[in-house]
C-alpha cells in the first residue's frame, strides 16, 4: 500500500483525464440536499458534504433495471423467448463515496453472490466500478459506523481513500483498480514518509468524534425465537411506524426487490425494482393470506433481518454500516441504534431490555 | 456466469382440466430446445417458476416425476393475474420455465423406510411426483410400505382421478382416497376429513416411518395432533411450504420464515425445523 499526494490544483485536471476511461459519479448538491450523480464534463464532485440522502447503492444496483427482454411480435422466430438485454458495462468510478457506503457493498454481495446462484447484473456492475472514498472528518450525530463494522476512515472496501489535508489530499492506494485510476489521472506525487502516520492520527481524531454507538456483542448468542417474540420491543416500536418504507429506500444495505413484466409496443421487458419489506404486498399470497400481515410483523422483519437473521446466516456482523440515514429520515423517529441495543440486551426471563423504547 | 433469471422456452403440449369446477388445469410442457430438458434435471418435491412474458412468473410445484421423460407437468389453480392468463392459454403456445428450484423430499433418508403421504386439495402435485417416482420399478424396492391418504371436498375435486384408481388397485401401495362429503351412493372410497382418515388408516409412527404432509393450513392444523398421537416424532414429519416469491433463488428477500428462504432453503422442511423458526408462512 502506498500513499500519494494529490494537490488540489491538480484535482480537476486529473478528473478530466479520468473521463477517457471512466464514467464519473460523485456527490453534488441539488436544491437542498446532496445526491450522487453522473458528473458531466466540467462538473466536479462537491467534496464538502456530510452524506447524501439516498445512498450510492444504485450505482451497482439501480432502483429499476431491465433484466430480460423478449420480442412480443408473433411473426418473430424468437417470439416470447426471454434473453438478456445487451448492455455495456463501462468502467465507472464513484469519487467521494463515504467509507460506510463503500462497506455496504461487500455486505450486500453476500446476498447476490452465492455458491448456488450469482446475480450477473449486480456482479458485473460491482466488478467494473472503482470506489474512490473520502475519509470523514466531521461525522453527523447520527453516525455510528465505528460500532457497526465500518468507520470514518475504513478502507476495507475501497480502491482509493482520499484524506483531506488542506491544500491537498493524501491518497491511500489500496488495490490495483485504485492504482489504475491514479495512473490514468496522472496523480503520482509521493506523499512523503510521514503521510501514513499523519493519516493514522487524523483517523484516531475522526473516530473519537463519533459519539453514538450500537452494542452488538450479544446478538449472535440471543435465541432467534426469543427475540422474535419480544413484544416488549416490537409492540412499542411498531406503534408509531407508518410503514412508509423510507428506511429501506435510503439504506445502503437493503437489497430486497420486486420483479414486474411490462410490454411496450412489440417489446416485452422483465424489470427488477427495489421493493420494501414495509409494504403488505411484499408478502401477500394470491389467496389473500399474508404471513406478515400487520405493521408489527413488517417492522420486526426489517430489524430481525438486519440484526439477527443476517448475523446468524453469515456470521459476519450486522447488516448495517452505521450511516445513520434511517435514523435521520424516519418520520416517526424510529432509531435502529435503540432497537439494536434493546435486542442486544433483551432478557427473555424478565422480558426486559436495558434500553427502553422511547 | 450463468444467468439464473432466464427461463427455458417451452411449448404447451397438452392441457387437461382436472376438477369439476374447472379451477385446476394440468399443463404438460415440452422444451423447445431438447438439451434444456437435461439441464432441468429435478427431484420430486422441487418447484419451478412458470414464466409468461408480459405478465410475470409464478412458483409452482413440479407434478411430473423425474422418471417421466420428454415433458414436465404442472397443475395450476386459477387465482391471480398470471394463473388466470395461463388458464386461457392454448396447446401450442410458447412460454417459459425457470428451475428446478428449491430442495426436495429427503429421498436418501426415506430409502429403506415406510412412507406415509398425506395430502389434501390441490396441494397434491409434488405428492403425485413422489408417488410416481417411488412406484417406478427401479425405485419401488428401495422403500418399505407406502401409504397414501388423499382427500378433497368432493369426488369431482380430486386431482389425477384415473391415476388414483390405478393406484388403489395396486397391491404395493395402500391408497386411501377420501372426500369431505358426496351424494353418490356408489362412492367406493372413504368419506370424512383427511385428519380423521389418517387416524384410522395411517400406520403408527416408528423410527422407520416418515410422513410427508401437504395440504391447506386447516388440514395441517388438525393432522398434526393425529400424527403426534400415532407416535411420529417431529423430525419424521416432512412438510412443504408456500410463500409469495419472485426470484426463487434466495435473493429478492420476501419468502423468508426467520433466516430461511422458502424458495432456496425449502420448500421442504421437517416439523422439527419449522418449530425452530417464526411461523411466517
Amino acid at each position: 500500500m502506498k500513499v500519494i499526494k494529490i494537490d488540489k490544483t491538480d484535482w480537476a485536471s486529473g478528473l478530466e483525464k479520468l473521463r477517457g476511461s471512466f464514467a464519473l459519479i460523485g456527490p453534488v448538491k441539488e436544491k437542498f440536499y446532496h445526491t450522487f450523480k453522473t458528473l458531466e464534463p466540467g462538473r466536479e464532485p462537491d467534496m464538502d458534504y456530510a452524506n447524501t440522502r439516498i445512498s450510492p447503492k444504485f450505482v451497482i444496483y439501480p432502483q429499476s433495471e431491465v433484466i430480460l427482454k423478449c420480442s412480443m411480435d408473433a411473426n418473430d422466430p424468437d417470439y416470447k423467448i426471454f434473453k438478456e438485454p445487451e448492455k455495456e458495462y463501462k468502467s465507472k468510478a464513484v469519487v467521494g463515496i463515504r467509507p460506510c457506503d463503500a462497506d455496504s457493498f461487500p455486505l450486500v454481495r453476500r446476498n447476490f453472490d452465492t455458491e448456488d446462484y450469482k446475480d450477473p447484473y449486480w456482479l458485473r456492475a460491482y466488478e467494473t466500478t472503482t470506489l474512490v472514498g473520502l475519509a470523514c472528518d466531521n461525522p453527523c450525530p447520527t453516525c455510528f459506523c465505528t460500532s457497526a463494522g465500518s468507520g470514518p476512515y475504513s478502507d476495507d472496501s475501497l480502491d482509493l481513500l482520499l484524506v483531506d489535508n488542506g491544500d491537498h489530499y493524501m491518497a491511500k492506494v489500496l488495490t490495483e483498480k485504485g492504482q489504475s485510476l491514479v495512473s490514468a489521472a496522472g496523480w503520482n506525487d509521493d506523499a512523503g514518509d510521514d503521510a501514513a502516520e499523519a493519516i493514522e492520527k487524523k483517523k484516531a481524531d475522526a473516530e473519537s468524534r463519533i459519539q453514538s454507538r450500537v452494542n452488538t456483542q450479544n446478538l449472535a448468542g440471543q435465541s432467534l425465537l426469543d427475540l422474535y417474540e419480544a413484544d416488549t420491543i416490537w409492540e412499542t416500536e411498531a406503534f408509531a411506524c407508518i410503514n412508509c418504507g423510507t428506511c429501506t429506500y435510503v439504506c445502503p444495505t437493503c437489497w430486497c426487490f420486486d420483479v414486474q413484466d411490462e410490454v411496450h409496443g412489440n417489446q416485452g421487458y422483465r424489470i427488477r425494482n427495489w421493493d420494501s419489506c414495509m409494504y403488505p404486498l411484499f408478502t401477500r399470497h394470491a389467496s389473500g393470506h399474508n404471513p406478515r400481515g400487520t405493521k408489527l410483523d413488517r417492522l420486526r422483519q426489517r430489524f430481525m433481518h438486519k440484526l439477527k437473521y443476517y448475523v446468524d446466516k453469515y456470521e459476519n456482523g450486522i447488516q448495517c454500516t452505521g450511516c445513520g440515514r434511517c435514523v435521520r429520515l424516519c418520520p416517526v423517529n424510529i432509531d435502529i441504534r435503540r432497537i439494536c441495543n434493546m435486542m442486544n440486551s433483551y432478557d427473555p426471563e424478565s422480558c426486559t431490555c436495558e434500553v427502553t423504547a422511547s | 456466469m450463468e444467468n439464473p433469471y432466464i427461463p427455458y422456452p417451452v411449448r404447451i403440449d397438452e392441457i387437461k382440466t382436472e376438477t369439476e369446477d374447472k379451477s385446476l388445469k394440468t399443463f404438460k410442457f415440452v422444451f423447445l430446445n431438447p438439451e434444456d430438458e437435461e439441464k432441468f434435471a429435478y427431484r420430486a418435491g422441487q418447484f419451478a417458476e412458470l414464466s409468461i412474458p408480459g405478465l410475470g412468473e409464478i412458483p409452482i410445484g413440479i407434478a411430473s416425476s423425474p422418471t417421466e421423460k420428454g415433458f414436465v407437468k404442472f397443475t395450476v389453480f386459477k387465482t391471480g393475474k398470471v394463473t388466470s392468463y395461463l388458464h386461457s392459454m392454448k396447446e401450442g403456445d410458447i412460454m417459459g420455465i425457470r428451475g428446478p428450484l428449491g430442495n426436495w423430499y429427503p429421498w436418501e433418508t426415506l430409502e429403506g423406510k415406510n412412507v406415509v403421504i398425506i395430502g389434501g386439495g390441490f396441494a397434491f402435485t409434488t405428492l403425485r411426483s413422489s408417488i410416481i417416482y417411488m412406484l417406478d420399478p427401479e425405485n419401488r424396492k428401495k422403500f418399505k410400505d407406502i401409504h397414501v391418504i388423499y382427500g378433497a371436498r368432493s369426488p369431482g375435486m380430486l386431482l389425477y382421478k384415473e391415476e388414483l384408481e390405478n393406484w388403489a388397485a395396486r397391491d404395493d401401495l395402500n391408497m386411501h382416497i377420501t372426500v369431505d362429503s358426496t351424494d353418490d351412493p356408489e362412492w367406493p372410497h372413504h368419506t370424512g376429513f383427511v385428519p380423521t382418515i389418517s387416524e384410522q388408516e395411517a400406520p403408527s409412527g416408528t423410527d422407520d416411518t416418515y410422513a410427508i404432509v401437504c395440504g391447506p393450513p386447516v388440514m395441517i392444523k388438525f393432522t398434526q395432533p393425529v400424527l403426534d398421537k400415532l407416535g411420529y416424532s417431529e423430525d419424521r414429519i416432512i412438510m412443504s411450504l408456500e410463500n409469495r416469491m419472485k426470484c426463487g433463488i434466495g435473493m429478492c428477500g420476501r419468502c423468508n420464515t426467520g433466516k430461511d428462504f422458502v424458495c432456496k432453503d425449502g420448500p421442504v422442511f421437517t416439523l422439527q425445523q419449522l418449530n425452530q423458526t417464526p411461523k411466517e408462512y
